[in-house]
C-alpha cells in the first residue's frame, strides 16, 4: 500500500467514524418535550456538586413524589434522585453503584415497587435507564442484567443501530439539542404543577403467588451488602402512589426483610394523614404520581425522620451549597411559575407535551 | 447466526483476520473450522447429517475413484491379451459396481434429505387420502428438524460424486479437504451450489492479501447488505401484510404484493448470494455467478438461464440428462416415433424430462404442493412458449419489432409480470386459496385501491415507498451498467475520491436506511429455508 493510499483510507474511516458519530447524536431521542422521563439519568452528570446527604434511586415512584428542593429548603439537606421510568431492582443496584464511584451520600433510599418485578419488562422503559448513562462496568452490568430477548448489547455500546430508524421521524427538537439540553429537573425531580384528583382508588386483582422473585431479593441483597461495605445506611420506601396496587402481602415481606437486616422500611401508603397528603388536590395524574404540591409534603415528612434518624447535618449555612441551592431554587420556582402560567393559559403545561410548538 | 446479524460480523471480521495472519498453508484448515463453527450456531445436533452425508460421499469417490484405477490398471496390463468382447465385459462389470457404490451414496444422501424434508409432507397426503376414504384414522406428524443448508449440500455433494462417477475428475483424497467443500460456510445456506473442479481451484490453495481482491470483496458485501437490509426487508413488511391477510387484500392489492415479492425476492437472494460471492472474494476464493441479471430476460426459459443459474444447471446436467439418455427413456422415445409421428414423438421425451425436472425443482424450493405447481406451472409456461415458437416466427416475419426497444421492453415486463404471477404459489398457504387470489386479480381488481392511500396501511409509511423506489432505481441503474461489464471493475478504476463516496454512501445508506434492530423483524434470507 501506498502512503497516498494508506492517508486516504485512513482519512475515510475519519470521516466515516465522524459522520456515524453525529449521526447518532441526530437520531438518539432527546427527550425534552412529552416523554422527558428520558433525560433523567443523564442529568446527573452535569451536577456541579457531586456529595450528596442522600441518593434516592428507584423508578417514578421516586423522581415524582419527592422534592430535593424541600429537602434542603426545610432541613439544609442535599440530595439526588437517581430515578427513572419503571427502574428496575438491578437497574437501581448498578446506578447506585455507579454513583457511589462519584460521591458517597450518608444514606441511599430505594423505592421498593420494584421488587414486583424479577425480570426485564420492555425495551423502551431499558433504554430510558441505561441511555443515560455514562459507560462504565455499572452500565454493562445493567445492560447484561436488562436485555428483552430480542435486544443486543451492541445496539446499547453504538445506539446509532437501535435509533437508525427514527430517520424518518426527526423533529426541530433532534437538531436543536444535538449538542446540548438544558436541565429539565431538579437534582432528579420532574415537577408537575397540574392537579388531577383521584376519582377511585383501584383494588388490587388478586395474584397466584405474592413472594417476590429470587432475582429481585437477590439484587436488594446485594444493594445492602453495597452499602454496608460503604458505610451508607439503606432506607427501603414504598411511596405513597396509589397505584399499582401494593399489597399487604408484600408490604409484609418487606417489614420481615427490613427486620431481618437491621434496615428502615416506611411504607408511606401508612401515613398518608401524618403527611398531610389530600389526593384531591396532591395527585396530577389521579394518585399514581404525586405533583408539585405532595411531592413537597412528602418531602418535608420524610426529611424530618432522616434527620431525626441518620442525624443529618443542616448545611444551609455552607456558603458554597447555599450558592448553588439558591439558584436550584430559583430554577425550581420559576419552572413552577412557568408551568402554573401554562395551566392558567391553555389547560394544561404546554411545555410538557410532545409537540409544544405546535 | 444470519448474514445480517452482528455475532456473523463479529464472526467474519475475526476470520477475515486470521486468514492473512496464519500461515498460508493453515488458510484452508482455518475454513474448515469456521465453517464448523458456523455450522455449529445452528444447533450442534445437525452435525450428524453433513458428517455423514461428508464421510459417506468422500468414501464412496474414493472407492470409485480406485474403481477406475484398478480398471485402468487391468486394461492398461491385459492390453492385447483381452478380447473385444471380453474387455466389454470388464467395463460393463465394473461400471455396474461404480454404479452400484453411486447408487447407495445418492440413495443414502438422497435418502436423508427425503426423510428430513419430506416425511411430514408426505405423511400429511396420506392423512389427506385416509381422510378422503372416510377413514377415521390420522397419522401423527414427526418432529424433524431441517438441517440447515441440507438442500445445498446434498446436492453439492451429490454433484461431485456423480461427476467422479462419470470420471470427469479425480476424487478428493484429503477428507478434510473435502469436509470443506461441503460445509464452506459462506455458500451453505443458500449456495451457489458449487462444482467441486470450479470451487476447489481457489479453496485449497494459499492466498496472499490481495488489495483489489479485498475491496472488490468488500464493496459485493456491502451491496448485498444494501440489498437484503434497505430493500428486501423493508418491502417485507407490506408482503407480509398482504399474503398473510387474503380475505382483506384481494384484487389490486394481490397484484400489488405479487410486484413486491418478486422485489423482495430478488434483493433477497441476489443480496444474499453478493454476500457469499463478496466474502469468498476477500478470502481469495472464486465462486461462480448465480444471477446474470435475471428481470431483463425477455422469456421464462431465458429467465431460467439467468436466475439461481447453479441450480438450473444442477437439475440440467444431474437430472435432465440423464432422463433423456436413460435407456428407456431412449426406448420410450423410440416408440413415441413410431406411434405418433416425429413430430410429436421427439418432442414427448423431452416433455417428460421437463416435467420430472419442474416437479423435482418444485418440491426442492420446500415440501409442499404450492412449489410443485410452482415447478409445474414454470413447465407448463415454458412448453407452451416452445410450442409457440411457431406462431413467434410468423409473428416476426411479419413486423420487425423484435430488436426494437419498445417491444423488448413489453418481452423483459411480460416476463416480469408472468413470473411473478407464479410465484404466487410461493406466497400463499394453498394451492386453491393460490388460484382464489390470482382470480380476484382479474374479478375484484379496483384501481382506486392503489390511489386511495390503502398502500400506506400496509406497515409500509410514504418515507418507506420513497426509500423502496430510490432503491429499485439504483437497483436497475447497476444492472444497466453491468450490461457492460464489471460495475466494481469499473469503480475501481476511478478516482479514489468518487469510489470512497460511493462506499461512504453505502455504508451510511445500510447503517441508516437499513430494516434490522429492534423494531423490524429480524428476517433469515427467503433461500435459507430451501
Amino acid at each position: 500500500m501506498t502512503k497516498k493510499r494508506i492517508i486516504t483510507f485512513v482519512s475515510f474511516i475519519c470521516v466515516l467514524l465522524a459522520s456515524l458519530f453525529l449521526l447518532q447524536k441526530l437520531f438518539m431521542p432527546k427527550y425534552v418535550h412529552g416523554i422527558v422521563e428520558g433525560s433523567l439519568i443523564e442529568e446527573y452528570y452535569t451536577e456541579e456538586e457531586k456529595n450528596h446527604d442522600i441518593i434516592f434511586i428507584g423508578d417514578c415512584e421516586v423522581y415524582e413524589n419527592f422534592s430535593p428542593i424541600t429537602l434542603w429548603e426545610n432541613y439544609g439537606i442535599t440530595s439526588y434522585i437517581r430515578g427513572s421510568a419503571q427502574q428496575l431492582i438491578w437497574q437501581s443496584y448498578y446506578l447506585l453503584e455507579e454513583t457511589l464511584k462519584y460521591e458517597t451520600p450518608k444514606v441511599a433510599v430505594f423505592n421498593v415497587l420494584a421488587m414486583m418485578y424479577d425480570e426485564p419488562q420492555k425495551e423502551a422503559y431499558n433504554r430510558m435507564t441505561l441511555d443515560g448513562m455514562k459507560m462504565s462496568s455499572s452500565k454493562i452490568n445493567s445492560i447484561k442484567a436488562s436485555m428483552m430477548e430480542d435486544e443486543s448489547i451492541i445496539d446499547y455500546f453504538i445506539p446509532l443501530f437501535r435509533y437508525h430508524s427514527r430517520w424518518s421521524e426527526l423533529e426541530n427538537d433532534d437538531f436543536k439539542y444535538l449538542f446540548k439540553k438544558e436541565n429539565l429537573f431538579h437534582n432528579g425531580y420532574y415537577m408537575r404543577a397540574d392537579v388531577k384528583p383521584v376519582t377511585s382508588i383501584p383494588k388490587g386483582k388478586k395474584l397466584p403467588d405474592y413472594r417476590f422473585g429470587e432475582n429481585a431479593y437477590d439484587y436488594l441483597d446485594r444493594m445492602v451488602e453495597l452499602c454496608k461495605s460503604k458505610g451508607i445506611e439503606l432506607v427501603l420506601i414504598k411511596a405513597p402512589s396509589l397505584y399499582p396496587y401494593w399489597y399487604d402481602e408484600w408490604d409484609e415481606q418487606m417489614v420481615e426483610y427490613a427486620k431481618k437486616h437491621d434496615l428502615l422500611y416506611i411504607n408511606f401508603l401508612n401515613h398518608i394523614d401524618e403527611i398531610g397528603l389530600n389526593f384531591e388536590e396532591d395527585t396530577y395524574d389521579a394518585g399514581l404520581h404525586l405533583n408539585v404540591y405532595g411531592a413537597e409534603k412528602l418531602a418535608d415528612y420524610f426529611g424530618r425522620i432522616l434527620v431525626k434518624k441518620f442525624d443529618l447535618e443542616d448545611k444551609r449555612n455552607d456558603e458554597k451549597l447555599k450558592k448553588i441551592w439558591d439558584s436550584k431554587i430559583e430554577f425550581y420556582n420559576e419552572m413552577k411559575e412557568k408551568q402554573l402560567k401554562e395551566i392558567e393559559e391553555y389547560g394544561y403545561i404546554k411545555s410538557l407535551a410532545p409537540n409544544p410548538g405546535q | 447466526m444470519f448474514f445480517t446479524s452482528y455475532s456473523f460480523i463479529i464472526f467474519l471480521s475475526i476470520i477475515f483476520l486470521l486468514y492473512y495472519l496464519i500461515p498460508k498453508r493453515l488458510q484452508w484448515p482455518l475454513l474448515l473450522i469456521a465453517s464448523y463453527i458456523f455450522y455449529g450456531f445452528a444447533g450442534i445436533k445437525y452435525f450428524t447429517y453433513i458428517v455423514l452425508t461428508t464421510i459417506s460421499t468422500y468414501i464412496v469417490g474414493l472407492k470409485i475413484g480406485n474403481l477406475y484405477k484398478e480398471e485402468s490398471k487391468y486394461l492398461k496390463e491385459n492390453k492385447g491379451i483381452l478380447s473385444r468382447v471380453e474387455l466389454k465385459e470388464y467395463r460393463t462389470t465394473s461400471k455396474s459396481i461404480r454404479w452400484k457404490w453411486l447408487l447407495f451414496c445418492m440413495l443414502l444422501n438422497f435418502g436423508i434429505l427425503g426423510v428430513t424434508k419430506y416425511t411430514n409432507f408426505t405423511i400429511s397426503n396420506i392423512n389427506f387420502i385416509l381422510a378422503k376414504l372416510g377413514s377415521g384414522r390420522q397419522l401423527g406428524f414427526l418432529d424433524i428438524a431441517l438441517p440447515m443448508g441440507i438442500s445445498f449440500y446434498t446436492f453439492k455433494s451429490m454433484g461431485y460424486i456423480i461427476d467422479v462417477y462419470r470420471g470427469k475428475y479425480e476424487p478428493e483424497r484429503n477428507i478434510f479437504k473435502f469436509a470443506l467443500f461441503v460445509s464452506f460456510f459462506p455458500q451453505i445456506i443458500q449456495g451457489p451450489i458449487s462444482r467441486f473442479d470450479d470451487l476447489s481451484e481457489t479453496l485449497f490453495k494459499e492466498h496472499n492479501f490481495d488489495i483489489k481482491n479485498f475491496n472488490d470483496g468488500m464493496i459485493r458485501i456491502l451491496w448485498g447488505f444494501f440489498k437484503k437490509l434497505v430493500i428486501a426487508d423493508r418491502i417485507l413488511v407490506g408482503v407480509n401484510t398482504i399474503i398473510r391477510n387474503p380475505d382483506t387484500y384481494q384484487g389490486a392489492f394481490v397484484f400489488i404484493g405479487m410486484l413486491f415479492y418478486a422485489y423482495q425476492l430478488y434483493a433477497d437472494f441476489t443480496g444474499g448470494i453478493d454476500i457469499t460471492i463478496g466474502i469468498s472474494q476477500v478470502l481469495g476464493i472464486k465462486i461462480k455467478e448465480n444471477f446474470d441479471r435475471p428481470y431483463f430476460s425477455k422469456n421464462i426459459a431465458e429467465y431460467w438461464r439467468r436466475w439461481h443459474i447453479t441450480m438450473g444447471t444442477w437439475f440440467k446436467d444431474y437430472l435432465f440428462y440423464p432422463i433423456s439418455v436413460y435407456k428407456p427413456m431412449l426406448n420410450f422415445s423410440k416408440y413415441a416415433r413410431r406411434t405418433f409421428g416425429d413430430s410429436i414423438g421427439k418432442r414427448l421425451p423431452v416433455y417428460i424430462s421437463s416435467i420430472i425436472v419442474w416437479f423435482t425443482t418444485g418440491i426442492w424450493h420446500g415440501a409442499s404442493w404450492n412449489f410443485i405447481m410452482w415447478g409445474l406451472t414454470n413447465c407448463f409456461v415454458i412448453l407452451v412458449s416452445q410450442e409457440l415458437t411457431p406462431f413467434y416466427n410468423w409473428f416476426h416475419s411479419k413486423f420487425n419489432v423484435k430488436d426494437k426497444f419498445l417491444f423488448r421492453s413489453f418481452q423483459v415486463v411480460r416476463t416480469i409480470l408472468l413470473m411473478s404471477a407464479i410465484r404466487l404459489f410461493d406466497c400463499y398457504r394453498d394451492v386453491p386459496m393460490t388460484f382464489r387470489m390470482f382470480g380476484s386479480m382479474f374479478t375484484n381488481f379496483n384501481v382506486s385501491d392503489l390511489f386511495n392511500g390503502s398502500l400506506l396501511n400496509l406497515g409500509l409509511s410514504f418515507a418507506d415507498y420513497i426509500v423502496l423506489l430510490i432503491g429499485l432505481v439504483i437497483l436497475t441503474t447497476v444492472s444497466l451498467i453491468q450490461r457492460k461489464g464489471s460495475v466494481r471493475d469499473r469503480l475501481y478504476k476511478k478516482p479514489a475520491i468518487l469510489r470512497y463516496s460511493v462506499y461512504y454512501v453505502l455504508i451510511v445508506s445500510i447503517i441508516v436506511f437499513g430494516a434490522y434492530g429492534v423494531g423490524y423483524d429480524s428476517s433469515q434470507f427467503i433461500y435459507n429455508q430451501f
